[in-house]
């Protein structure tokens, strides 16, 4: 059933596609498709490899050393992912534009222009900051479960810290890591928003201007079609990184904190890289929010809007986490403890949710919604169950990562204590996995409550978020009354942020 | 003990919301049932609450009952619209654009509207069948900031290939209204020209943006000194900002500043068939039409309305004689624009 739905993207495309095979051959086999196509696949490679790059240094520095504040710079460090793409690469655009902010301040220096930011460096750059959190959120999660007792004896068998990790913790966190460069390449595909405002023509770009100004569903659907081909390539690439061994713990019982590495010397330069990192992807855009907000609070800002914004934006997004959570712990079990052909094909074509844009899985959700599930067509169900569809890999990558590292002996030791499947996974499984679950909701969360274009087609009517407030500003070319919802959303994300870097932060 | 809390706390959490969400989905499959009598008509409107929030709150006043009103972008509404076919809730399409309009009638998912209707507004602002009247108008126009003196400008469009121009003029080739002004150039002056125009002005360093806005912005903060834009922008600005340095200038020659609509059209099978072209009318009512003209800048289209007087006047803005909602003529604009490395 859950499987079922989460295609329903995939299967709307195939639909479409059916109506016209000659004209969806044509499409895809223009040379344009394949050059666009390998222009967007050379960014992600470059984002995904730069996020993670970034984020599996900021995770161990979070859990494993003495870190000065480290829960608060897992929480800074991760918040930058709730702030939309489009509203980041804005903020870029004005602060380092060849007239932005930054050429105000150097001006009085003679200088005129600064180097273009545009093009792919921009939008590298760009993507790169408010993705690596991706990596971030599932790693850390990961590092927590790890367990302690294979590094310990490691150690203790003389070996150096350095080859520990290369040969004990690295390997255990594969999963992990893979599935959160998957979740950053699936979003570069599928970002439209940020590459337009950088001027980096892509494949997403591609299928806007059909959709946008030829208004050619077949053609829309045929370059969507590609897109998801893409990705089952792409998840193809990551099944790749789980498969050799396993990565389970080796004896039950619960997670010792393991001592804490002293920085030593090393102290200063890693605050050092947690503040230039935290300036890029969270001052930067605060700050350049916040001198918009400050422009604009003069004018009567509407905060009972606001208010309720916030509100609807977190009702939908917590429901959709929920609901995106329970499937993908079923998908998860199916695929990680029955593992089959079916139920691989099923949790992949999964994924082409998130690497579509957001405006084809909006419409397979009109299309499917007005078919046959019109009484609940644009009410909040209907939004929550798309935001659950469009984010469900986000869940899977956290929660099946997790589950690998669940030995499947405890689950079949407490059905052999004669617990039915269900009650061995509440009492054995779940609470093991429950920081993987939590990674999972909490990824879902913060990406619904931005969402955009399927909140603008299925919400009820006049239910703004603080995602279309900030549209509708931004639109209208205000920003300074885009910037007070767009400041709230980042408020919002911070306290399930905060919850979730406790995992393992040593105080 | 801080994996089992935080798993609580979260719990806890979604418990809250669940909760607080049995309340709102118990009521909400009630609104598509509802007898229609009751319900007030639904508008899909591609043109935002800052743009025509105080026009809907007139007409609710007016007829005394709410009416429901999904804003979101003119073509997204419009592909779904005809994703939704025949269950659509829909009763108008409000466009900011023709080319939405025109996609729409291609579908056969308008309904004709009145000839008494149609014929408030000039033959060239409206559907040739006769299934989405033009509601405002707006001209592209040539938008300079303070670096430009006004007699450098160009007789026309054209004059911005030269290398006088080389990388300070924007464009947002993304754009419906832009396209749709390509369309003129290749129906008025032949697709020869307009391929010259597009490959000379790439040749001439143009700088691509988002849209409309994007460039105003671009040339208030002397990034580009002029672009390509809809009048009625800066008009815009200028309301919040008096002193916004950015001036419009109507080319008179060759193709001058051709005029396109925002316009609506009541959805095939819509319910309230009758309220929904109420509401078409209403958007060309006095107040309405005024409304456009003082609170959005933009052209009247209804006669007899007066636009504002600094801008020049509807009737000396040469009008190519096109369909603005022809979607074969747009393919032809999109094959260029893609094959010149425009877009």
């Amino acid at each position: 059933m859950v499987a079922a739905a989460a295609v329903l993207p995939a299967a709307y495309l195939v639909i479409v596609c059916a109506d016209d095979l000659v004209a969806t051959m044509e499409t895809i086999l223009r040379a344009r498709t394949l050059a666009m196509a390998l222009r967007s696949i050379g960014l992600a490679v470059a984002v995904t490899a730069t996020a993670i790059a970034i984020a599996v240094p900021v995770a161990f520095l979070t859990t494993r050393t003495t870190l000065p504040g480290a829960r608060a710079w897992a929480t800074l460090l991760s918040l930058p992912v709730v702030i939309p793409s489009y509203v980041g690469a804005y903020t870029y655009v004005a602060a380092l534009g060849p007239s932005g902010m930054l050429q105000g301040i150097l001006e009085p220096l003679g200088i005129e222009r600064l180097p273009a930011i545009y093009g792919f460096g921009g939008a590298w750059l760009v993507l790169s900051l408010f993705t690596y959190p991706l990596v971030l959120i599932t790693v850390r999660s990961a590092i927590v479960r790890l367990d302690p007792q294979l590094e310990e004896a490691a150690l203790v068998a003389s070996r150096s810290r350095r080859e520990v990790f290369r040969t004990i913790t690295l390997p255990q966190l594969k999963p992990a890591i893979g599935a959160g460069g998957l979740l950053v390449a699936l979003y570069v595909l599928s970002d439209f928003g940020a590459v337009s405002l950088l001027r980096f023509q892509s494949f997403t770009r591609e299928i806007y201007i059909s959709f946008q100004s030829s208004f050619d569903r077949g053609e829309t659907a045929a370059l969507g079609l590609v897109l998801v081909a893409l990705t089952l390539a792409l998840v193809a690439l990551y099944a790749g990184t789980r498969r050799q061994g396993s990565h389970y713990r080796s004896s039950p019982g619960a997670v010792r904190p393991l001592r804490p590495v002293p920085l030593g010397p090393w102290k200063w330069p890693a605050i050092g890289g947690c503040t230039l990192l935290a300036a890029l992807a969270l001052g930067l855009p605060l700050g350049v929010l916040l001198h918009w907000a400050s422009k604009g609070i003069g004018d009567a800002v509407d905060w009972g809007a606001v208010g309720t914004a916030a509100w609807h934006s977190l009702l939908a997004g917590g429901l959709a986490a929920a609901l995106a959570a329970a499937a993908a712990i079923s998908i998860s079990v199916l695929v990680v403890r029955h593992p089959s052909p079916v139920s691989r094909l099923l949790e992949r074509a999964g994924y082409a949710g998130y690497a579509l844009p957001g405006i084809v899985v909006a419409l397979a959700l009109v299309f499917f919604g007005t078919r046959i599930a019109l009484p609940l067509y644009q009410t909040l169900a209907m939004l929550v169950i798309a935001l659950a569809i469009h984010f469900l890999p986000l869940a899977i990558a956290a929660i099946s990562a997790a589950l690998m590292q669940v030995p499947p002996r405890l689950e079949e030791a407490a059905r052999t204590l004669g617990r039915g499947s269900l009650a061995s996974f509440m009492t054995v499984t779940g609470p093991l996995a429950a920081t993987g679950v939590a990674a999972g909701a909490a990824l879902v969360l913060l990406n619904a409550v931005k969402e955009l274009p399927a909140t603008l087609l299925l919400a009820p009517a006049e239910f703004e978020t603080l995602a279309t407030q900030v549209w509708t500003e931004t639109t209208f070319g205000f920003y300074e009354g885009a910037a007070i919802p767009a400041l709230a959303l980042v408020l919002l994300a911070a306290p399930p942020l905060y919850l979730l870097s406790g995992e393992g932060a040593h105080e | 003990m801080p994996r089992a809390r935080t798993a609580a706390i979260l719990a806890a959490l979604l418990a809250a919301l669940l909760a607080g969400c049995g309340g709102d989905s118990d009521q909400s499959p009630a609104d598509p049932d509802a007898p229609t009598g009751e319900a007030g008509i639904t508008v899909y409107s591609g043109r935002i609450p800052p743009e025509i929030g105080p026009l809907i709150d007139l007409y609710e006043q007016r007829i005394g009952r709410d009416i429901e009103v999904r804003f979101g972008e003119t073509a997204a509404l419009a592909a779904q619209i005809v994703e939704e076919g025949e269950n659509t809730p829909a009763d108008v399409f409000f466009a900011q654009d023709a080319g939405a309009l025109g996609a729409i009638q291609d579908q056969g998912r308008f309904e004709r509207l009145p000839a008494a209707t149609l014929e408030r507004v000039p033959s060239r602002f409206r559907s040739t069948e006769g299934e989405w009247v033009g509601t405002s108008g707006r001209a592209r126009v040539i938008a300079y900031g303070e670096d430009v003196n006004s007699d450098e400008l160009p007789e026309s469009v054209f004059g911005l290939t030269g290398e006088e121009w080389r990388g300070r003029v924007g464009w947002a080739p993304l754009n419906g209204s832009f396209q749709a002004f390509i369309t003129a150039m290749r129906l008025t002056e032949g697709d020869d020209v307009a391929r010259d125009f597009v490959e000379g002005m790439l040749a001439n360093d143009v700088q691509p943006y988002e849209n409309n806005i994007a460039i105003r912005d671009a040339i208030a903060a002397g990034e580009i000194d002029a672009g390509l834009i809809n009048h009625y922008y800066v008009a815009q600005a200028k309301a919040e900002d008096p002193d916004y340095p950015v001036e419009i200038y109507f080319p008179p020659g060759d193709l001058g500043s051709m005029v396109n609509v925002a316009g609506a059209g009541v959805i095939a099978g819509s319910d309230q068939p009758q309220g929904a072209e109420a509401f078409v009318e209403f958007l060309l009512s006095r107040e309405a039409q005024q409304f456009f003209s003082s609170s959005t800048g933009e052209y009247p289209l209804v006669d007899g309305i007066r636009a504002d007087p600094s801008l020049v006047p509807l009737g000396e803005i040469p009008q190519p004689k096109i369909d603005l909602s022809e979607i074969d003529d747009l393919e032809g604009t999109l094959e260029l624009l893609r094959s010149s490395g425009a877009l």
